[in-house]
């Protein structure tokens, strides 16, 4: 049977982009089998009565693959449990009486839209600079003609469960986007379908992505607060990918000099 | 009847019907591609397929979004796979058999011409997204696995472990960020589409708002096309993500759209019972749980011991008992209908009596807890995340929840709906599933509307429109709508009442679900449709949305939500009430065998229901225009799972 959880919250509230946020403090009573999510639904109709505005957050399918949801729970990202979204996250996880700090995802490459709401527009610009594979609609061979190694399709497959929530930037000392942006370049990387545009790929995201974020310093924080377990070897790939980019890249512009 | 429907269902064989109307089908010009815009209205596979494709060709597209990434709409969240008549497996499947099960599955009420289209169609899709780097699974030749699944006696299902939704959704979100870049697709992240503009009898545009900053937006089309999802959400819980909803289709439909057979809603038997009153939303455990589990419930009623103290003699594993030659793999909804029934007699189990068990006791101790483990793994570890108990050594507990909804906007074979222009496209529309969806369908129909068939059917329809620019959007059938979707916004703010929109939202969801759900009679029906008006009334009499309209407000983008749901929901009981036979995921309690299975009427009822808006009194304006279903390849059956 549930039990009923008695909570402090301090809660990042602001109104938009360009004004000054605090936290506000808010007390709940929530029934342990309810998900974080349905604990700020509760904070929120709290609110409603009280006549005070409701908190804003993204969330949508609430079953850790949209990856809509995050927020920054006691400092970590997506908070205590390893391997899930905010929105799996239940409150058994929390004791009676405790105090919880949310806030949002803290970092330069996502600006704050408001309260706990911030701006991921630029994984997108990242994805448009090269993650994905030219092939017009209708123009593919039938399916089984280009065969793909089982451990290659299984490695692009743990590369390719990235749901874009942005939690590896939010628990970076840097928000660096390393873990992102690898993984997603690396479910192409590896697959046969993906070797034409490989080099053009892996310089236009690396270079795309340090437009928007920090550096990679190899804290290994994002593969902890990532809520699908992607690993950072990804990002050695993916490193690996970059550097000889730029030789192959190179030498490519040569040839069309001369050519 | 003011409307004609008309299928356009082309002529010929049925093998040659789709190839002989693109030949027929009048092109555009790659030079003059450029010089159409169209509008594409959300990016699931359906939205995300047909964006890019359309600016692959060379249309200036406009795609609409109101979440912040494309790659979040609900087609994330399909679990199971894609169905494909392939025959990789050399186990006789067929794009023949494909489209027999579909039409089968569906209990013989969707067009068979639009279906064996489908079934062409997957053999692309496969294809196509192999090509794009789906990782789908692999065998260690490296060629495509398959699985059967939802008890279809062939192979024919592709999958990518456990997320085959997300991992096609990116296939399709990646060829649209292409276009993005290249810049023939221009997006409209957060931003909500709110009215159809029509002109003179055909689409020209949409009105939206932006989620940010709160601004009512007209853009103008050359065409329309919706992409939007389904309806589940009028249940209020539903595996369907919090955002799902019906505003566009609706809006459309007022615009003179005909809504077909709203009626037909998918209950998916593998769902977590909902734990409290807080409970937000329903979470879907995969259907190949079946395989394994043995589903059953306490003899005696209202029984609190634990699943491991209740003796064998008093268990009843009642599918096996009802139905020994299928057991625990019966159909989507005759499983649902047999958990409602032990549930409605107070055999229910869990600390609400809401579920029935699902035990795999049995198969761990055949098979051994390493084999259940790599089967079902990360499904009994998503189990053991929302409920805390351990499916190893407790049964599972689960009940059947809202998970697709067959019915949507009525459309010919062009999926264009009775608005010229304007078309629906993917699980907005209901042309393919009939009164019930197979298991691996839905990404199918969406793909293959989105990638295959809207992008060449629209050209058809913007062929005759070459030469004439958009409508501009100072027309006055655009001022008109800025205006009425504003005056809608004002009248929600300004009511200042005492309940939320969620209060309501849950309200309708209850009646819904009660009297329109798994099983329906017409005393109920009735009921539901002296209350839902009611609550109706109430909601714009008193509810109240806080904050303001002019920036970020998510209690305002719901609240119009649900005033379509309001409205939505008494179309549907009408066209539950007015269908007096069982078909499919419609079991009229009237209209039952002896043995209490779903009898079909196809004397009275073999025909589409296109409801046609007639006015704000629903159930009094609503008219019903009736199409046809004619069968030529197909032999109606009852079906028997005995």
């Amino acid at each position: 049977m549930s039990k009923v959880l008695e909570l402090t919250l301090e809660v990042w509230r602001q109104d938009g982009p360009g004004t000054k946020g605090a936290f506000e403090t808010y007390t709940v009573e929530i029934p342990d089998d309810a998900s974080f999510l349905e604990m700020l639904d509760k904070v929120n109709e709290n609110l409603f009565q009280a006549g005070q505005e409701p908190i804003t957050f993204d969330h949508d399918c609430r079953e850790g693959i949209c990856g809509s949801c995050g927020v920054m729970i006691d400092g970590q990202a997506h908070g205590p449990q390893k391997g899930t979204a905010t929105c799996q996250l239940h409150m058994r996880q929390f004791s009676d009486g405790q105090t919880i700090r949310v806030e949002p995802w803290r970092a330069a490459g996502f600006p704050i839209i408001k309260d706990l709401m911030v701006n991921r527009a630029a994984f997108d610009r990242i994805v448009e600079s090269g993650g994905y594979i030219t092939v017009t609609t209708g123009a593919a061979p039938d399916a089984n003609e280009i065969p793909v190694p089982k451990d290659a399709a299984d490695s692009a497959m743990d590369a390719a469960a990235c749901i874009g929530c942005g939690a590896c930037v939010a628990a970076c000392p840097n928000s660096a986007a390393n873990l992102f942006t690898a993984a997603k370049m690396q479910h192409l990387n590896q697959l046969p379908q993906g070797q034409a545009e490989r080099w053009r790929r892996s310089e236009s995201m690396v270079e795309t992505m340090e437009e928007f974020f920090g550096s990679c310093t190899n804290h290994g924080e994002c593969q902890e607060a990532c809520p699908k377990e992607i690993t950072i070897d990804f990002i050695a790939m993916m490193n690996r990918d970059y550097l000889r980019s730029k030789l192959v890249n190179r030498r490519r512009l040569g040839e069309r000099k001369i050519g | 009847m003011t409307l004609t429907l008309d299928s356009h269902i082309p002529d010929g064989p049925l093998e040659d019907k789709w190839d002989n109307y693109k030949f027929d089908l009048k092109l555009v010009a790659p030079n003059n591609r450029r010089k159409f815009e169209v509008i594409v209205v959300g990016t699931g596979l359906a939205g995300a397929a047909a964006a890019a494709t359309l600016g692959e060709m060379g249309y200036n597209v406009k795609v609409f979004t109101y979440h912040d990434s494309p790659r979040r709409a609900h087609s994330i969240a399909a679990q199971g796979g894609i169905n494909s008549a392939k025959n990789y497996r050399n186990d006789g499947d067929s794009v023949f058999r494909l489209f027999y099960d579909t039409i089968k599955g569906g209990d013989y009420r969707s067009r068979e011409a639009n279906v064996y289209r489908l079934a062409q169609v997957s053999l692309n899709i496969i294809d196509q997204c192999a090509a794009q780097g789906v990782p789908f699974a692999r065998e260690y030749g490296g060629l495509l696995d398959n699985r059967s699944f939802g008890g279809a006696q062939v192979a024919r299902t592709f999958y990518a472990r456990g997320q085959t939704g997300q991992q096609l959704l990116l296939g399709a979100y990646q060829a649209l960020a292409r276009q993005i870049h290249l810049g023939t697709v221009t997006l409209h992240n957060r931003t909500e589409m709110l009215d159809v503009v029509v002109k003179d009898g055909r689409a020209v545009g949409i009105t939206t708002r932006d989620l940010l900053t709160g601004e009512l937006e007209a853009h103008s089309g050359h065409a329309v096309m919706l992409c939007t999802g389904g309806y589940g959400n009028v249940y209020y819980l539903s595996t369907n993500a919090m955002a799902c909803n019906a505003t566009a289709i609706w809006r459309a439909h007022r615009k003179g759209a005909a809504f077909a057979n709203p009626c037909y809603t998918q209950i998916h038997p593998t769902c977590i019972p909902p734990a409290d009153e807080t409970q937000s939303k329903l979470t879907l455990m995969s259907e190949s749980l079946r395989n394994d589990g043995r589903i059953w419930v306490p003899t005696g009623h209202e029984d609190e011991r634990r699943a491991v103290d209740i003796p064998e003699d008093e268990r009843d594993y009642y599918l096996e008992r009802k139905y020994p030659s299928f057991g625990n793999l019966v159909p989507r909804d005759v499983a649902s209908r047999n958990a409602k029934t032990v549930v409605d007699e107070g055999r229910g189990v869990g600390p609400l009596h809401n579920g029935v068990f699902l035990d795999f006791a049995d198969a761990i101790q055949r098979h051994g807890r390493d084999t259940i483990e790599e089967r079902y793994g990360n499904l009994f570890d998503m189990y053991e995340r929302i409920t805390g108990e351990n499916p190893y050594q407790t049964p599972m507990r689960i009940y059947p929840a809202t998970h697709y909804t067959m019915g949507g906007l009525w459309v010919d074979y062009n999926l264009q709906t009775s608005i010229p222009g304007l078309f629906a496209l993917g699980e907005c529309n209901f042309s393919d599933h009939g009164a019930n969806r197979l298991g691996a369908s839905a990404l199918m129909q969406g793909l293959s509307d989105g990638y295959f068939v809207g992008p060449s059917t629209v050209a058809g329809y913007l062929a005759n429109w070459l030469g004439t620019d958009a409508v501009p959007t100072d027309d006055k059938a655009f001022t008109e709508s800025l205006d009425q979707t504003g005056g809608r916004v004002d009248q929600l703010m300004s009511v200042n009442g005492t309940s939320s929109v969620d209060h309501y939202h849950r309200e309708l969801g209850k009646i819904v679900w009660d009297y329109c759900g798994m099983s329906r009679n017409a005393a109920g029906l009735q009921k539901a449709l002296t209350e839902i008006p009611a609550l109706r009334e109430q909601f714009w009499a008193d509810v109240r949305v806080p904050g303001r309209a002019d920036g970020v407000n998510q209690s305002l983008e719901n609240a119009l939500r649900v005033a379509d749901f309001m409205e939505l929901a008494e179309l549907k009981v009408r066209d539950a009430l007015h269908r007096e036979e069982s078909c499919g995921g419609h079991f009229r309690e009237e209209s039952q065998t002896e043995e209490g299975e779903a009898k079909r009427d196809d004397e009275n009822f073999s025909y589409v229901a296109a409801w046609e808006w007639g006015g704000e009194d629903i159930q009094r304006d609503a008219v019903l225009n009736k199409e046809p279903l004619e069968f030529e390849r197909v032999e109606l059956t009852q079906r028997s799972y005995k």
